[in-house]
């Protein structure tokens, strides 16, 4: 029996997709059920992770010291988790107070070509003798051969493990299994995938992530996440199990932390809508899709045409700002 | 009309695109091109122009202090520090080109008559330089504002290895620059590498989060400074004009280079140097003895 290590940021992506408003309440209900169902790892925060909170991304009504705080009391088996992108978040203002306050994990994240930026993070998170990974997202973005450079340069920096993500739920399974074996055959740390559901692919391409030597993977409860969604834990775990392989997670347990967190901390259920449908195809970051909307709206044009635009810049995750651009230069084209 | 003479230390993209700006100088003159490595691109570049180089990086000034009026240092943020204990102390005039906020720190539209009477001259960063001007007249026509936000956005292929190792150095110093020129009380600064082909143009995002905003004299003083900006970086451009959106405002400036040593996407590197060039030359034309 093979084991999958599971890794849910329900409280951390799907903060993208409340505006990262989740509170401290919510925080401390579904730890505790993730904690009780033996979740390995829980990651907690802003949607964009440490020190992200900003009018760039969407301003937080707590601190990364509240949730982290918080979280760290209901966890008591789970291990608390951190998303980290350097350019957002500082070893001095950000970094060193997470650790202080006892996270376990930490995931530093760059964009997929951009994996030196992540040097200092990861060498201080080893340093100060926690768990480190390195994170590529928008790895849609990236051939195989430059996603395997990138994350090398990240074993080196020593990341324990490398994430690659499909942040804009653009993967088909041939992309994942092209992608996923070039990392295994290339790395000597785990790789894992972190799935979007754009493209109702979430659960098939996580699937395909193991099957191709994948060893870590992300899930939320219901899929609460940016834009569409994540793989659905629940789901996951249930497919796990059916094909023999062994997570820790009690079945039962994560049933009832699905639903709780259904009923505790979602104003409604992800699905996939038709602009994230778009998105997809577009390529672009699932953390824009509130965004996208809002401005969409206040500018009275096609939230389609936004995805697009954005998808021919290449924009990257981080680079909201640019949504505004682009809808003041479409409609500027149609006067 | 005698020239300074100036130094540069380091022989990354900043350094080499400063050699070429100041090689068209009417004020300054190179007269010594340094870093630590003989064979880099940048120190081909100096060696193919005809300048003097050394590969003996801060040595080559303690061994010859009387050599140069003027020292840019063009390293990182860590040894810019070194650097100035030894510069210092030789009583050399230091633009830093480093976030190393050891001197004074300067926007030439904003405070060069205060700055270029300073010893030791920062020069931000890039994105302090694009948004501190737009973030400084926020602060001069809004009183008590809360929240000043500046995000960057810049070609992957501008940013060398000093500037990523600084990324940390860079988000403080951007940060103190916004709260020092627009009395903001709390700052951000995020900044965003794109790899995109072909390159994105440096894009700068001020956010402020205030109730009331002047929206039309915020434009009639915004386009004032854009005019004295562009007299010493001809590239810098109102991209989007003052907004009021979701409870901020909003302005957009791009960026440009002269396309000197970077091809002209990389705004980033034009704007600071372009910016470190006009102090050194206002010294040179205040100093002329």
């Amino acid at each position: 029996m093979k084991n999958i290590l599971i890794s849910d940021p329900t409280l951390r992506d799907g903060n993208h997709a409340v505006s990262h408003k989740l509170n401290l309440k919510q925080i401390a209900i579904y730890c505790e059920a993730a904690n009780y169902a033996n979740v390995p790892i829980v990651e907690v925060g802003h949607g964009n992770g440490l020190g992200a909170s900003s009018l760039q991304v969407g301003l937080s009504d707590v601190t990364d010291r509240q949730m982290l705080e918080t979280a760290k009391k209901h966890l008591t088996k789970s291990k608390l988790g951190i998303h980290c992108i350097p350019g957002f978040a500082t070893i001095k203002r950000d970094l060193a107070n997470a650790i202080d306050i006892g996270v376990d994990v930490i995931r530093v994240a760059s964009h997929c070509t951009e994996a030196d930026i992540t040097q200092r993070h990861l060498g201080y998170i080893r340093e100060r003798g926690k768990e480190a990974y390195g994170v590529l997202m928008m790895s849609h973005m990236a051939p195989a051969n430059l996603l395997l450079e990138e994350a090398q340069k990240m074993e080196n920096y020593g990341a324990e493990g490398i994430i690659i993500m499909d942040s804009a739920g653009a993967y088909l399974p041939s992309d994942v299994t092209e992608k996923i074996s070039t990392l295994v055959e290339g790395l000597d740390i785990p790789v894992g995938f972190h799935a979007h559901n754009n493209l109702g692919l979430a659960i098939a391409n996580s699937i395909t992530a193991l099957e191709s030597g994948a060893k870590i993977l992300d899930g939320t409860a219901r899929g609460f996440g940016a834009g569409a969604g994540n793989a659905q834990l629940e789901v996951l775990v249930a497919v796990l199990i059916k094909m023999g392989y062994k997570t820790g997670i009690d079945l039962y347990n994560i049933l009832d932390a699905s639903d709780i967190a259904e009923k505790e901390i979602m104003p409604s259920i992800p699905v996939i809508k038709s602009e994230s449908i778009v998105s997809g195809l577009a390529g672009v970051f699932s953390g824009f899709s509130k965004h996208v909307k809002r401005i969409s709206e206040e500018f009275k044009i096609d939230q389609r045409d936004i995805y697009f635009e954005l998808g021919k810049r290449r924009v990257v995750a981080g680079q909201e700002d640019i949504i505004i651009e682009v809808a003041m230069e479409i409609l500027k084209n149609k006067k | 009309m005698i020239k300074k003479r100036v130094a540069i230390i380091g022989s990354g993209n900043i350094g080499t695109d400063l050699l070429i700006k100041i090689q068209r100088s009417s004020y300054l003159e190179c007269v010594l091109f340094i870093g630590r490595n003989l064979s880099s691109p940048g120190m081909a570049k100096a060696i193919s122009l005809g300048i003097k180089v050394s590969d003996e990086s801060i040595q080559a000034i303690i061994k010859d202090p009387d050599c140069c009026d003027i020292v840019f240092d063009a390293t990182s943020a860590k040894d810019a520090i070194h650097h100035w204990e030894i510069l210092e102390k030789l009583g050399k005039i230091v633009i830093d080109m480093t976030p190393a906020k050891l001197g004074g720190l300067c926007i030439p539209a904003v405070n060069m008559a205060e700055s270029i009477i300073l010893k030791n001259i920062n020069m931000i960063t890039c994105g302090g330089q694009a948004s501190i001007p737009i973030a400084y007249l926020i602060g001069k026509l809004h009183k008590d504002i809360e929240y000043i936000e500046v995000v960057s956005s810049i070609a992957s292929k501008s940013a060398g290895p000093a500037t990523r190792l600084n990324l940390d150095e860079y988000i403080e110093t951007t940060e103190l620059g916004v709260k020092l020129f627009s009395n903001a009380k709390n700052a951000k600064a995020i900044l965003n590498l794109n790899p995109a082909e072909p390159c994105i143009d440096m894009q700068t995002t001020i956010f402020a989060k205030l109730d009331n905003p002047k929206i039309d004299e915020l434009k009639i003083e915004v386009d004032k400074m854009i005019t004295s900006i562009k007299k010493y970086v001809p590239g810098y451009q109102l991209l989007v004009e003052p907004i009021y959106e979701n409870g901020k405002i909003v302005v957009m400036i791009k960026v440009q280079g002269l396309g000197d040593y970077l091809p002209k996407y990389a705004g980033n590197l034009d704007i600071i140097n372009c910016a470190a060039v006009a102090v050194a030359e206002q010294f040179a034309i205040n100093n002329q003895s």
